[in-house]
């Protein structure tokens, strides 16, 4: 009997909607426009508490818009609109007025990487700076704690007061995701980081971000499918301003045809 | 694998320069060398004036001469009152247009809306960097020796020249703000950084050499100047130093206008020595503000 109530339910079809208390990130009916140009329309989706969500879906989809608004940097692009719900912990982030503490909840990495032309150390230590904390010992923790935790600790261990920006450019990617940690976000977003990182070195962070999900929630846009299959539990289709479909990955890579587009963009058929 | 003559004149073929591939070649080397020359014509200016300087007042050059006032109706003695005047002078129009040209700067750069009002003001800058000299001098006079009521005094030249000087620190300090990459503001903002924050801490920290050569180029343009400063608060001759911002003073550029043609019986290595001693000043300023850059250059770098 006792085995019987821990078995796992086998849940054929889509996934009945979560129970409320494991949402961190639930989006509804978002609308971005530039000067009225609408880029993505209608988007609603949930992200659950610690899982990696994936975003796919063509170039102009609108997924770097989307990330783009979660952290409000919208506020400096004056030309883009955006209207609808993002409910971060409950708040309406696009109505809170303390940005600055939203952004610091929010690590965001970029495609590129941006190594900014300061020391490693000091790279990793701009965050907690700018929070204002000023102890050397407690900056030293952190440093070494975001470099180990974002598997760069060991090859730059001896050089921390050498320029963060004459790393390589995976190295840099690495510094960049450190410095993202360092603000010990509540949601890590990453916006295609394996443009200009070599496959080692993504693999490399993909085993990071693994480790991470049990401490914070991360959103994965990527360009690359079966990266999303690989780390994603389940992932959204974003297609030419609209979310297409959001579901298990495994699903939208195996499981029933929901919507033929998702299927023939993962299966590489089109994009 | 072996080479047969038959490929090997094919890549010969391929390889091979035709008509139209060496007229461009000759082309692109005749004005690499044409435009070489004119580079090198630029040295040429500036030899023969130094050359002349050294050569022609390079013995007028003492430590009397430096530090020790004129004597007999100019012709003999120093010009130690000019050379403190023309510090004084530079130094106080730093003051005033180096943090005002710095503030407008940055809002400009890192605050200031796409609107009209922002175009309006950078037109006025290009506008107010194109206004003559002598027409600075003339508002210089009205708006601050007679209006404000400064009298002819070291702080109404010293305006004057921080008034005419004010665009070029602006318009090198904009630049060289712009020039920071836009994604290290990006990635400071994502860090919850504020505008101020951002700035602070990673926009001029990588913009300083670029505002240091604004800097250097007002030293050296307000050392020069004359005209500005004859109507508003420099002296053709003083007998002693300017004790404060309200006293007159002597000028090293009047000086060398006033001994090289005013007056009598002037030796004739006193005018050289006087324009040496004033470009020596200048780039003396300038190599000072230079190692500074290259040592702040050697620090950063992206």
């Amino acid at each position: 009997m006792v085995s019987e109530t821990l078995a796992p339910q086998s849940t054929p079809g889509p996934v009945s909607a979560p129970a409320p208390e494991s949402i961190k990130l639930s989006v509804r009916n978002l609308t971005i426009a530039y000067e009225g140009k609408t880029v993505l329309e209608n988007v609603s989706l949930d992200v659950r508490e610690n899982e990696i969500f994936g975003i796919i879906g063509p170039a102009g989809a609108g997924k770097t818009s989307f990330l783009k608004c979660l952290n409000r940097m919208d506020i400096f692009t004056p030309e883009m609109e955006v209207s609808g719900e993002i409910i971060l912990d409950g708040v309406d982030v696009l109505k809170m007025r303390n940005v600055y503490e939203l952004r610091r909840r929010i690590g965001v990495v970029f495609p590129l990487p941006v190594g900014l032309p300061l020391t490693i150390y000091d790279n990793v230590a701009l965050a907690p700076r700018l929070a204002g904390i000023k102890k050397k010992p407690q900056l030293d923790e952190i440093v070494e704690k975001c470099l180990h935790r974002a598997a760069l600790y060991d090859e730059v261990k001896d050089r921390l007061n050498s320029l963060g920006s004459l790393l390589s450019g995976g190295q840099q990617q690495r510094l960049t995701i450190a410095r993202a940690l360092s603000q010990e976000p509540d949601l890590l977003c990453l916006d295609e980081f394996s443009i200009a990182v070599d496959p080692v070195t993504t693999m490399r962070i993909e085993d990071v971000l693994k480790e991470l999900q049990s401490e914070t929630t991360i959103i994965l846009v990527t360009n690359l499918v079966q990266q999303a299959r690989r780390l994603a539990a389940r992932t959204a289709f974003f297609h030419d301003g609209s979310c297409i479909e959001v579901n298990d990955t495994e699903e939208l890579f195996t499981g029933t045809v929901h919507d033929k587009q998702t299927r023939d963009y993962v299966e590489g058929r089109f994009g | 694998m072996a080479v047969t003559a038959e490929s090997l004149s094919f890549q010969d073929d391929t390889f091979a320069s035709s008509d139209t591939n060496l007229r461009k070649q000759k082309v692109q080397k005749l004005f690499q060398t044409l435009f070489g020359l004119m580079t090198l014509l630029l040295i040429l200016p500036v030899a023969v004036i130094l050359g002349t300087l050294v050569y022609k007042g390079g013995a007028a050059i003492s430590f009397e001469f430096l530090f020790t006032n004129p004597t007999d109706g100019m012709t003999a003695g120093g010009i130690f009152p000019a050379l403190f005047g023309t510090i004084w002078l530079v130094a106080v129009a730093l003051m005033f247009s180096v943090p005002l040209g710095i503030a407008a700067a940055i809002y400009l750069s890192e605050y200031a809306p796409n609107n009209w009002l922002t175009r309006l003001i950078n037109l006025c800058i290009i506008n107010l960097a194109g206004v003559p000299s002598i027409v600075h001098a003339l508002h210089g006079f009205g708006a601050f020796v007679i209006f404000a009521g400064m009298g002819t005094s070291i702080l109404a030249a010293s305006l004057t020249l921080a008034i005419m000087t004010m665009p070029v620190v602006i318009v090198a300090t904009k630049e060289s703000l712009q020039a920071v990459p836009q994604s290290f503001r990006e990635a400071t903002w994502n860090l919850g950084a504020t505008r101020w924050q951002t700035i602070v801490k990673v926009v001029i920290p990588n913009a300083v050499t670029g505002i240091l050569t604004g800097i250097i180029l007002e030293v050296s343009r307000s050392a020069g100047e004359t005209a500005p400063i004859m109507f508003t608060g420099a002296v053709f001759f003083l007998p002693y130093l300017p004790e404060g911002l309200f006293d007159q003073t002597m000028a090293l550029s009047l000086h060398l206008f006033v001994v090289a043609t005013q007056v009598p019986g002037m030796p004739e290595e006193t005018p050289y020595g006087v324009a040496l001693v004033l470009i020596g000043l200048v780039l003396m300023m300038n190599s000072i503000s230079i190692a500074f850059r290259m040592y702040l250059r050697g620090k950063k770098k992206w």
